[in-house]
């Protein structure tokens, strides 16, 4: 035992830990519900801007250049469509299901009017604008109302579109 | 000064829990609303503020959000303060004042169901020796409650009245939430949430969302009949350590009246935005109202508490009694932080 | 209508990955006290408070502002707290000028931080919500597809990016207050760093830093009296438009270019790379310099990388851009902006010190953020607008 009080033999408090923990209930809103729906019966729906007639997919329940509601009636789209752009990643993070170095790209549907972020798997040499992709789906047991019943998306044997197809969206 | 007015204010009704729709979409038609009533559009709006909390929605950023409301195209000049709606409207009167524009959006939202809001806010706490012990809003407000009542400064009776009164008020506003006839005495024997507050002394929890249109000079009087102008507005902060304030009275708010001119003149509205039945008394008596000012008549946010936007819809309620001619002086107070820290004073005249 | 408004005081922290060394409080009391004394004035001749900082779950404290306000002087005054994404630095200085412009105020106090150290800034920017994917960690992972997609438009050489990086490491070596000091910094060193989102290098990226900015605002008759030299608002300007929607530009985003036309034309500026002296930029990825030289008008479309490999935008060069080190050399988020901001103002001071531009009489303070969806700029000139 030390004879020395506690603040000279510890010093300055510098750092303390405080954990903080706070739960949420979001709400998806009556758009994502939807969306989500959809998802559960492998469908996916994009939402129509009623001022320009644009497809938006995901909808976040409104037109955020036009600030109304996209409450027509959804459209179905592809699973399929064109990387517009892409990064490859080397800083690893949760949940991702595939290995490092992966690829996110910001793929058009087709029949869509913007863009969807996701993941890419594929020879990451390989990836370039304009490439073609499909959705992987996971099982269809394991589907449930959730985004993540893609898994991600792959190379389909198709030829690329052209960069003026899809250049507006980058 | 210029003559800066609000013009035109709407809101969503608050509600304990909008389990079906996300922010956005509970502000979509609050802007659209507004938007339709003063069929303004957004090239005709130079000035864009809007009032959030990230930790009310859970997470960061959350506020960028709200430009998908607006429709933020072709881009707007646009600020937000992480703070009441209130507080943004004073950003944008500031804006105007200083020739920047002529007519400003300003909306505050907020949906507090999503999380814990009383643990929530004792992150706004001392980060060091305070947050650790987890005070919650609630237990705060009680001991401030604890001290005017050993001191003297109010009975529970008086607050009970508050509530009586609000709740009495809000039958007549289809956007409150805690409405309805009650007695005093009736309320007085529910059992304590946190001694000595019952639940009628503290305002719900609710979601929502409100919008103003703030305008200069001829645009006010070309967007409304009767502008509520704007003769006075300041709000001033106090440290946040209880310890080194009197929480028997609203020193900031007694500085902002002062300097708002609140006393100036009759004031024959008051719309307040106290949290507890005991704040309510203390903003009141800071303002300097008596029984001339008819206090509340929307409910005050003891009837709605939709935070962040609470405090605009003071102005926006106020605001209303000046177009439909029932007052023609009134004051709107915001406040923020806890036991009154921060608060906001808001004198609205007519012609 | 507005009034004459110029910044006569500027402080700054030393900027660095942790100072535990100080609590939030003292870290906003050490730029704010630098700034107080810079403006020859003490805390009782201010007459109202500006906050600005990023996201609250930086630090996890929900509007740390109350906490601090009598550690920023803020005791029974007005104060207001902005936050406007990555932008909200420069936002603020403009709320605290605008407080002056109106004639509200006589000496109003900004102060921008962020203490990332404090709390983990890459896990509050990727909280994954239950609607979307998560598809990456860090800003990095959103802005990697946007950068491509610039190079894939202009033709920018890889070079540029490196160049950039190591540009602005040796502008910080000028700079005591930056954070990274990395004095044997070669292109080859950057580009051997490792790749973290092709194709950002880590060397092309900032670094995450606890750090703060202050600045005190006078109205005319005010900063006329002022012994040293102040730097005049000539113009203030900002933008906003939603992160997405079918058919945005993300890469050179409509707001940046209707902000730039904006601000020139308050600040009567009709050639802004013949009369802005120098420039102080949000390059938070190297290859953001030549992305904003386009986005500010400064350059021609898809020639902003040219401005870089000819050293235009070197200190030495005709359009020097970063001269502090940038962001690329200290990024403490809520800050950044407001020390853009600062040193254009220190520029046209003649305070900058060893990154000074010689001469500098107009510059140019810019800060955005969010999707490449806000923007906040200032023009400030040695001499009254």
């Amino acid at each position: 035992m030390s004879d020395k009080k506690p603040e000279e033999k510890e010093g300055p408090v510098q750092v303390l830990q405080t954990p903080v923990r706070l739960e949420y209930v979001f709400s998806a809103g009556q758009s994502a519900s939807r969306l989500l729906g959809a998802m559960a019966k492998g469908k996916l729906l994009g939402q129509r801007c009623p001022v320009d007639g644009r497809v938006y997919f995901p909808s976040r329940g409104s037109c955020p250049q036009h600030g109304v509601p996209l409450d027509g009636a959804p459209v179905e789209l592809a699973d399929k469509g064109t990387v517009a752009t892409y990064s490859i990643v080397r800083i690893p993070i949760e949940k991702v299901p595939l290995e490092l170095p992966y690829v996110t790209v910001q793929v058009v549907l087709d029949g869509a009017d913007t863009v969807l972020m996701h993941l890419l798997k594929c020879d990451v040499d390989k990836v370039h604008m304009g490439m073609r992709v499909q959705a992987k789906w996971k099982p269809r047991e394991e589907w449930t109302s959730s985004v993540e019943n893609i898994l991600y998306f792959e190379p389909i044997d198709e030829p690329d579109a052209p960069y003026d197809s899809f250049k507006e969206h980058i | 000064m210029r003559d800066v007015a609000v013009v035109a204010f709407t809101q969503a009704p608050s509600v304990r829990r909008d389990l079906d729709r996300n922010e956005v979409e509970i502000l979509i038609p609050v802007i659209h609303e507004l938007k339709q009533k003063t069929g303004l559009k957004n090239e005709d709006v130079d000035f864009v503020c809007s009032g959030s909390s990230d930790y009310l929605a859970g997470q960061a950023f959350a506020f960028v959000s709200g430009l998908d409301a607006v429709g933020a195209w072709p881009p707007v000049c646009e600020s937000h303060v992480e703070m009441d709606g209130a507080w943004a409207l004073y950003e944008a009167w500031v804006k105007i004042q200083m020739g920047y524009a002529q007519v400003a959006l300003v909306y505050g939202f907020g949906k507090p169901s999503m999380g814990d809001l009383p643990i929530t806010m004792a992150l706004q706490l001392d980060p060091y020796v305070l947050t650790p012990l987890w005070p919650d809003a609630i237990s705060l407000a009680a001991l401030q409650a604890r001290i005017c009542l050993e001191k003297g400064v109010c009975t529970e009776r008086d607050m009970a009245e508050r509530a009586v009164r609000d709740r009495k008020n809000a039958k007549d506003n289809p956007f409150a939430q805690v409405k309805g006839d009650f007695t005093v005495d009736g309320i007085l024997k529910d059992p304590f949430v946190v001694s000595p507050l019952r639940k009628h002394d503290c305002a719900p929890i609710s979601d929502g969302a409100s919008a103003v249109i703030l305008a200069a000079g001829d645009r006010a009087k070309e967007l409304c009949k009767r502008p509520a102008w704007i003769r006075g507005f300041e709000h001033i902060c106090e440290p946040l350590d209880l310890g080194v304030r009197d929480l028997t009275r609203s020193r900031s708010t007694e500085i902002a009246a002062d300097r708002a001119g609140v006393g100036k003149k009759k004031i024959d509205v008051a719309e307040l935005s106290a949290p507890f039945t005991h704040q309510e008394i203390l903003i009141e008596r800071a303002l300097g109202l008596d029984d001339g000012t008819r206090i509340n008549p929307s409910g005050g946010a003891l009837a709605a508490n939709p935070l962040m936007a609470v405090g605009l819809s003071r102005i926006g309620e106020a605001a209303s009694r000046i177009w439909d001619g029932s007052a023609n002086r009134a004051v709107a107070h915001a406040t923020s932080g806890p036991c009154l820290q921060q608060n906001l004073v808001c004198v609205l005249e007519g012609d | 209508m507005a009034e004459l408004t110029a910044v006569i005081g500027i402080g700054q922290t030393k900027h660095a990955a942790k100072r535990i060394d100080v609590s939030m409080a003292g870290l906003i009391r050490e730029a704010a006290e630098r700034a107080l004394a810079d403006a020859e004035c003490t805390w009782a001749d201010i007459d109202a408070v500006v906050i600005g900082k990023a996201p609250d779950m930086f630090e996890g404290v929900m509007m740390p502002e109350l906490f601090l306000n009598d550690a920023v002087g803020g005791a029974y005054k007005p104060m207001l707290r902005v936050h406007t994404a990555g932008s909200v630095g420069g936002s603020t200085g403009i709320v605290a000028a605008s407080l002056v412009q109106a004639g509200i105020h006589d000496r109003v106090l900004c102060v921008a931080f962020e203490k990332q150290s404090e709390s983990n800034a890459t896990w509050a920017l990727s909280i994954s919500m239950p609607f979307s994917v998560a598809t990456v960690v860090g800003a990095g992972g959103y802005f990697a597809p946007l950068i491509r997609g610039y190079i894939r438009r202009s033709g920018c050489p890889e070079e540029i990016g490196i160049q950039v990086a190591v540009k602005d490491r040796l502008n910080a070596l000028k700079n005591p207050y930056a954070h990274l000091q990395l004095a044997d910094i070669t292109p080859q060193m950057v580009r051997d760093s490792p790749m973290l989102w092709d194709p950002i290098r880590y060397l092309e990226t900032c670094p995450s830093s606890d750090g703060a900015c202050a600045m005190v605002m006078a109205k005319e008759s005010i900063a006329k009296r002022a012994s040293k030299p102040v730097a005049w608002i000539h113009a203030t300007e900002m933008r906003s438009e939603p992160t997405m929607f079918s058919g945005r530009d993300q890469v050179m985003p409509r707001a940046t270019l209707d902000n730039a036309k904006s601000l020139y034309e308050k600040a009567g500026i009709t050639n802004p790379r013949k009369e802005i002296d120098c420039a102080e930029i949000y390059v938070p990825f190297s290859w953001y310099e030549p992305m904003w030289m386009e986005g500010m008008l400064i350059s021609d479309t898809n020639q902003g990388w040219k401005m870089t490999e000819s050293g235009a935008t070197a200190l030495d060069g005709d359009f020097p851009v970063n001269m502090s080190g940038g962001v690329l050399s200290s990024n403490p988020i809520g800050a950044s902006g407001l020390l853009r901001f600062a040193e254009a103002a220190l520029q046209v001071r003649g305070m900058a010190g060893e990154h000074q531009v010689d001469g500098a009489k107009k510059a140019l303070g810019h800060a955005y953020g969010g999707g490449s969806q806000y923007f906040s700029t200032w023009i400030v000139g040695s001499e009254k607008p």
